[in-house]
């Protein structure tokens, strides 16, 4: 998966449900499908809600990862 | 064809923070996972729809028996004190980095949720039309049902 080359990052740092999650949907909107967007994230719910939002969003969640208190995630834009 | 959208209704009848928080959360919410959203405002909800209204919204600590006041529940009733509990719940709601009221109303325009303004509240509360943020449309019980009866979800607030 080392291929991945991310297109856009937002930092939803310090950020509380549920305005990660809406940031994202705005900043999906600014890459094009097939591309990736990188998220960094400090709310511990967001780890459930992104699995959520890319279920019923049709994006893909592809890569999830935490480093201390900061989670990081890798969304492929499918439509 | 596009795939039906997901439906969303809410009413929103609550006029304290809460009470507004938890519509535009779950509306915005909603409306970024694809879903069609429409917010019923209704009784004492319909605050969160008049002009610069937002920043006014209150908690009361009188009855809320689960808000950590450092006062007896009975002091709760006396004049000031609701200021104070506002002003402490907007003080911890900040420290935890909550978007304002304001905030997710305008990210929820932006998303497209429809708000719909109750015509018989305007009437009992003496509300005009322009005393009502542009954003928003006008209906009664039929519009509501209407809609609710399409939704996948519908949640009374």
């Amino acid at each position: 998966m080392s291929d991945i080359k991310i297109s856009a990052t937002l930092d939803a740092r310090n950020m509380s449900c549920p305005l990660p999650i809406l940031k994202t949907k705005k900043a999906i909107i600014g890459i094009e499908i097939g591309e990736y967007l990188e998220i960094l994230a400090t709310d511990p719910g967001s780890e459930n809600d992104f699995q959520a939002w890319t279920r019923s969003t049709g994006n893909e969640l592809v890569e999830q990862s935490v480093d201390g208190s900061v989670y990081r995630y890798v969304i492929k834009r499918n439509k | 064809m596009a795939e039906k959208k997901k439906r969303l209704m809410l009413i929103a009848s609550k006029g304290d923070i809460p009470g507004a928080y938890t519509p535009l959360i779950l509306g915005s919410t909603a409306a970024a996972m694809d879903y069609e959203v429409s917010i019923f405002f209704t009784f004492f909800g319909l605050n969160m729809l008049k002009k610069k209204n937002l920043k006014k919204i209150k908690i009361t600590p009188a009855g809320e028996t689960a808000m950590p006041m450092p006062i007896p529940q009975i002091i709760g009733m006396l004049p000031g004190m609701t200021g104070m509990a506002t002003m402490m719940m907007k003080s911890w709601m900040k420290k935890a980095n909550v978007a304002t009221l304001q905030e997710l109303m305008d990210l929820s325009i932006e998303a497209g949720v429809n708000l719909i303004a109750c015509q018989m509240t305007m009437d009992v509360m003496g509300f005009k039309r322009e005393d009502l943020i542009d954003e928003c449309t006008v209906g009664g019980a039929a519009t509501m049902l209407e809609f609710a009866s399409e939704a996948d979800i519908t949640l009374y607030i």
